[in-house]
This record gives structure tokens, sequence and C-alpha cells, in this order.
């Protein structure tokens, strides 16, 4: 789950990770008010959006006049932005972060996430803040530092000295490297206790007084352990998802919008990815991931046909069950009673294989249905891109 | 020959009074696996199809010899779990359950560095060995005792290469479903290395996804120490960067662990990565001169 800055920037407050004085506020009214209690040299307003690139996009103002603050949130606030990561679609913001601003001497990067391979949480520190860690990773892979985390014993300072020593830090800012050391360790702390996937600091800057501050901030947390923080849950904002994502959620099914025209209904996420891949080689786009689970019941389905019929662009259905313990003739049935609850008009293509799939198929060409079926995958995918185009045609 | 698993492995259900646990212990009992008990806190006594309860895994294994555990704990205490297998001694852990904290399972690989254990998974279908021994919830029928190993990060895609192996009378040796986790305790190399060894694999089919870098050290390795022939096949080359394709682990980050950069490295390393996953078993009977 991502959150929005102003939200990371609490957590960070929360666990004594320095950041610049803010609020967020979501009217101009509230930002006049904010701002006069500030009285800051330097105020910065920035749009809140979960996504990369806000700077770029205008989402990121600065100014010394007080007075331009509330002129500002006006400007941005209902805004669309759109940047490298929203899609050309865009991003409405609801909600600025206005901070004081700071004179910066020094910018540098730093993450924390754990490493797949190793699996330990590690650090990566750069001196190249404000870049994106991609491309300092690319270009100068030789400015990139990494350090582990023995989960077994946890963050030591000797953790934080590899890191400091390594960025050169002594030599930039001698007084920044103690609250370096001890701010790696609030955020491996911040990282294991609230069950972070990623918590990012960039641009993290040395001052022109010498103080570190997280000038942005952004934490994603790991989705299978929110059940175990009332506090990381409170802090999701449904505005930044993807309203067939949220319906697909509460259905417990597994759903990411594409953006062809291939809707797909597939048990088992492999099998999903697989047969988003197939439509393509068929020569289409497809429209959705989506897994509804190794036990696919009449109602998973039902609900699957609901969110891909709400998609408007979807111009054809594929669905591949590989029966394993879910046996295909119930699949079947389950197809049957779901298109007639849904009044299903659009071609729909049913793979089925594995157990009782014979049967399963006798019974989608018996029920009267307008539903094509097919054993072999790439034989279905064909067929539901065939099916498409006359659709178009006709 | 096989691997980690066969008819003699004796095997332990944890969690074995839920619903799952129990229709799969079943379900393995009745594929010929020995299930010779079960585990679930406060139910000893109780058996589930003749399979006898214990409180806990060290009794389970003091009293049945039990060398192997399938976990079907609900994701809240697998973590536990898994540390309680391997502190009874069990060699082979294989854990089914999905959705287990991250950070959970980075404590536990660590803990079980230092032990003698071996975990498959989590969030996986688990381990058979054809015609012997099913620890898993993959349906038991489509497999066929023949030549060729399968690994795999995913679970019905694992079934429709293995549908495909057995149509075309290949039959498979085992097949390991390693999990989707980003985290998972056995990867790619110390099975490639393992059917290496192996007499009766001929060939091994390898079903990659995106997200991690795990199939391109995997193509570093099959470069330096693989004889037999590896058939791969990749999910996701239509994913979207940044985007969780269901499974915790198959996520581009920061373009790193996309299809096409795996695709490349193992085709580099000799690999015949297929394009469509409707002809992998096709291209190991070819690859296999059949």
């Amino acid at each position: 789950m991502n959150i929005h800055e102003f939200q990371a920037k609490e957590l960070f407050a929360q666990f004594g990770v320095p950041v610049p004085r803010g609020k967020a506020i979501k009217t101009p009214r509230a930002a006049e008010k904010w701002a006069v209690a500030l009285d800051a040299p330097v105020y910065v307003v920035k749009a809140q959006i979960h996504a990369g690139g806000r700077g770029k996009a205008g989402g990121v103002k600065i100014t010394k006049q007080r007075e331009e603050v509330p002129v500002l949130t006006k400007a941005l606030i209902g805004k669309t932005l759109v940047t490298h990561q929203t899609g050309p679609k865009g991003r409405k913001v609801r909600r600025l972060l206005i901070e004081e601003g700071a004179g910066i001497d020094k910018e540098l990067y730093l993450s924390l996430l754990v490493d797949r391979d190793s699996g330990c949480p590690t650090f990566l520190a750069s001196t190249e803040g404000g870049m994106e860690i991609e491309e300092v990773a690319e270009k100068t892979p030789e400015k990139l530092f990494r350090e582990t985390i023995d989960p077994a014993v946890g963050y030591h300072p000797y953790n934080g000295r590899n890191l400091a020593f390594a960025l050169g830090l002594p030599a930039l800012e001698k007084t920044v490297v103690t609250p370096f050391i001890q701010m790696l360790g609030n955020l491996y702390r911040l990282f294991m206790e609230k069950n972070a996937s990623l918590v990012e600091i960039n641009p993290l800057v040395i001052t022109t007084d010498k103080q570190l501050v997280a000038l942005d901030g952004k934490v994603t947390f790991d989705d299978n352990a929110l059940y175990k923080h009332q506090d990381v849950q409170a802090f999701r904002d449904l505005h930044e998802e993807e309203p067939l994502e949220i319906e697909a959620g509460a259905n417990n099914l597994n759903y990411v919008k594409l953006d062809g025209d291939i809707g797909c209904m597939v048990n088992g996420a492999g099998l999903a990815m697989a047969t988003m891949d197939v439509i393509k080689l068929a020569g289409a786009e497809p429209a959705n991931f989506l897994d509804v689970g190794g036990g696919a019941t009449k109602e998973t389905v039902a609900a699957g046909f609901r969110i891909l019929l709400k998609d408007r662009k979807v111009k054809g259905i594929f669905i591949n069950i590989f029966g394993g313990i879910v046996r295909c003739e119930r699949i079947a049935y389950g197809v049957i009673e779901a298109s007639k609850e849904v009044g299903m008009t659009l071609p729909v293509v049913v793979r089925l294989q594995g157990t009782n799939a014979e049967e399963g198929r006798k019974i989608l060409l018996e029920s009267g249905l307008k539903v094509d079926v097919a054993t072999d995958l790439w034989e279905a995918a064909q067929k539901i891109v065939a099916m498409k185009r006359k659709r178009k045609r006709g | 020959m096989s691997i980690l698993v066969n008819k003699s492995t004796r095997v332990v259900v944890q969690g074995i009074t839920g619903k799952e646990g129990s229709f799969h212990a079943t379900q393995c009992q009745a594929y010929g696996t020995q299930v010779v008990a079960g585990v679930t806190p406060g139910k000893a006594g109780q058996e589930v199809e003749g399979i006898p309860v214990f409180h806990t895994v060290r009794d389970a294994v003091k009293e049945t010899d039990a060398t192997t555990s399938l976990i079907f704990v609900p994701p809240p205490f697998a973590a536990d779990a898994i540390l309680e297998a391997a502190n009874a001694g069990i060699w082979l852990v294989v854990c089914i359950t999905e959705g287990i904290p991250v950070n959970d399972m980075v404590r536990v690989k660590r803990a079980l560095a230092s032990t003698q254990t071996r975990l498959i998974g989590p969030n996986c279908p688990g381990i058979i060995t054809a015609d012997e021994c099913k620890i898993g919830i993959m349906p038991g029928f489509i497999h066929k005792k023949g030549k060729v190993g399968v690994i795999s990060r995913s679970g019905t895609l694992t079934y429709e290469a293995v549908n495909q192996l057995t149509n075309l009378g290949l039959g498979e040796t085992t097949c390991v479903g390693i999990g989707g986790d980003p985290i998972i305790g056995t990867g790619y190399i110390d099975l490639l290395q393992m059917f290496e060894h192996d007499e009766e694999t001929k060939a091994v089919v390898m079903i990659g996804e995106i997200g991690g870098d795990a199939e391109e050290k995997a193509a570093a390795f099959i470069k330096r120490e693989m004889t037999k022939p590896v058939i791969g096949f990749i999910a996701g080359m239509t994913a979207p960067p940044g985007r969780r394709m269901g499974h915790a682990g198959a996520i581009i980050t920061g373009g790193q662990g996309t299809a096409k950069e795996k695709i490349a490295a193992l085709e580099a390393a000799g690999v015949r990565v297929v394009r469509n996953p409707a002809e992998i078993g096709e291209t190991v009977k070819a690859a296999l001169g059949e």
C-alpha cells in the first residue's frame, strides 16, 4: 500500500527522523492560516498524489511571499497532475503539503528495502540526491552504496558508519555524521515495526545551517501485514486507487486494470499473467489481470464478470481455468449462472483444462449460451481475438 | 530416482484440522504419500482420516519419525509454524500458506540459515514426485512418472506445463513449486543442481515470472553448471511496471525484473525460452530429440 508524502513525514517525525515543519491542507483558507502560523522565510507548496515526478509536472511551488501561499493553493487544488507515473489520465490534487523551505547545501539519497536475494533489509545510499535512483544505478553505479542489515541482530551503529564513510559524509559535514547514524537506526525501526516494504528519502538534505532533513518521503507498506497496523490502514486513500480494483478487492479478487480490450479471468496468478501474454501473442491487448483464485466458484465468476463488464473498453472475455482441485463442470455451471445473472452480451471464450474438463465443455456447449469453448490455450486465445474482430466489423 | 521426496518420505501436516489442511492431507494420502502425523495445538488425540494429531511438531516427530512437514497454517501464524518445524528437526518444510508478511519471512530465512532445514515456499503449490509422493495442493492425476524435472514460481501455470508434458508422454520426475513471494526458502539454483545430478531427470522446465532477479541468477548458474537441457517460460511479458500481479513477488520495480531482461539472460545461457506457454511441452520434446 502506498501513502502520501505528508503521511510518510508524519511517520518519520514519530520515529525521530527530522522533517521540515509542515502541514497538509485542503483549502486556500486553511493554507493562509497555516502560512501565518508557519511564519517562514520560504514556503514550499507540494501537491499530494501517489506518484513521483510532481516537481516536473508543476505540482511543487516555492515562494518567499506569505500572501502567495493561498494563491498557489487555489491554483493547485483540484488541478489534475500528469507525471511519468500517473499515466495520461493524471491524478487530481485534493491536498497540499505546505512546508517551511530549507537552504540546501547538499542532497543525498537514502532508502531501505528488503533485498530479495539475501532476504535481508538493505539500505541504499547515494551522493546523487534528487535524481532517480534507477538512473544512478545505471549510469554511475560507483556512487551507489549498499548496507545489508542482519535481521538476527538488527541495526548497529557500524552499519551507519559504513554508509557515512562510503558517502564521504565526514568530509562533507562532520556535524551530521552522528545524526545520520541515528537516523538510519530510526528508519530501520520504522521499517520493521510498521512492516514497510520501502522507505525512501530523496532527497535527504544537509541544510546550509548543517542540519540533516528529510525533504521528501515515500513509504510503501506490505499489504500482507496491514492487519497488524490500524494506524497504517488509516493512511489508505481510496481516491488514489482505481475504482474497479477497489471493488475487486472487496470481492477477494486480484485485479489490475490495463489498457487493452480483451478481458480475462483466470485461476492462479502465474496462469493469469501467461494468459495476458498469450492474448498479446494472438494479436490483441489484455484489458486486465484477474486472478479469481485457486477455488473459482459461481460467485467469484459472477463478481469477475461484473468487474470486466464495467470496463467499457472490454470487447470480449477470455476465461481460462485449469481445474485442479476445482472441478471443471462446476466452473461450467458457474459460468452459465453468472452469465445469466449479469446478462452477458459480449463474446466469451471459455477454456477448460484439467479435472473433468470434457464434461465442463459439454455442459457449456449444451447450455444454449453464446459462449465458445476451447481445450487448448493457444486455440482459445486465437478464438477470442477473432471473435472480437468479427464483432467490430459486424 | 527423484529429488527431495519419494515414496518413503514421512510427512507431518501442520494445521491438519483446518478445512484446507484436512482436505489436502487426505488428498496427499490418497495419492500414496505417507502422511504419518498432523499437528494442531490443543487437539492431540484426535484423528483426521486415521492420521493421528499431536499438539506440537516435536511430539509428532518423536512418535512417528516424520522428516518432512506440510504447512497449512494461516498467515499470521505461519512463520512460527515454520520455525517450530525446524526446531523439531524437520528436514524439509513445505509451506503452502499465501500472505505471510515479508518481514516475518526475513526473520525466518535468517533463522533457517543456521539449521539443516530446507524450506520450500511459502505461497506455493508444494512438491510432487510423480506416482510416488505428493506434498502439496496440486492435482495429482495430471502427473505421470517420466523424465522431466519442473521448477516454478507459479501454481496453475505449472499444472498447465505438467499437463502438456504428461499428454506428450514425456512425464515428470519431481515438480517443485518454489513460491510467488519475494522471499522464499529454496530458489532455482539449488533445485537445478539437484536435477542435474538426478539420473532419471533428462531435462528441466523452469517457469519464472516478473519481479526480482532469481531467473537472471539461475541463468548464470545454468551457463556454468548445467549439462541437461533447460526449457524456460517467463510469465508477465505484458505486465505493466510498478504493479503487483497477484503474487507478492511479481512486480517490476525501478525498471528491474522485467520479462524481457529475464528471457534475454536465460537465452544467453542457452535456455530454450518459450514465448507461447502452450508450446512448453513440444519444446521439451524437441530439446530431448524426440
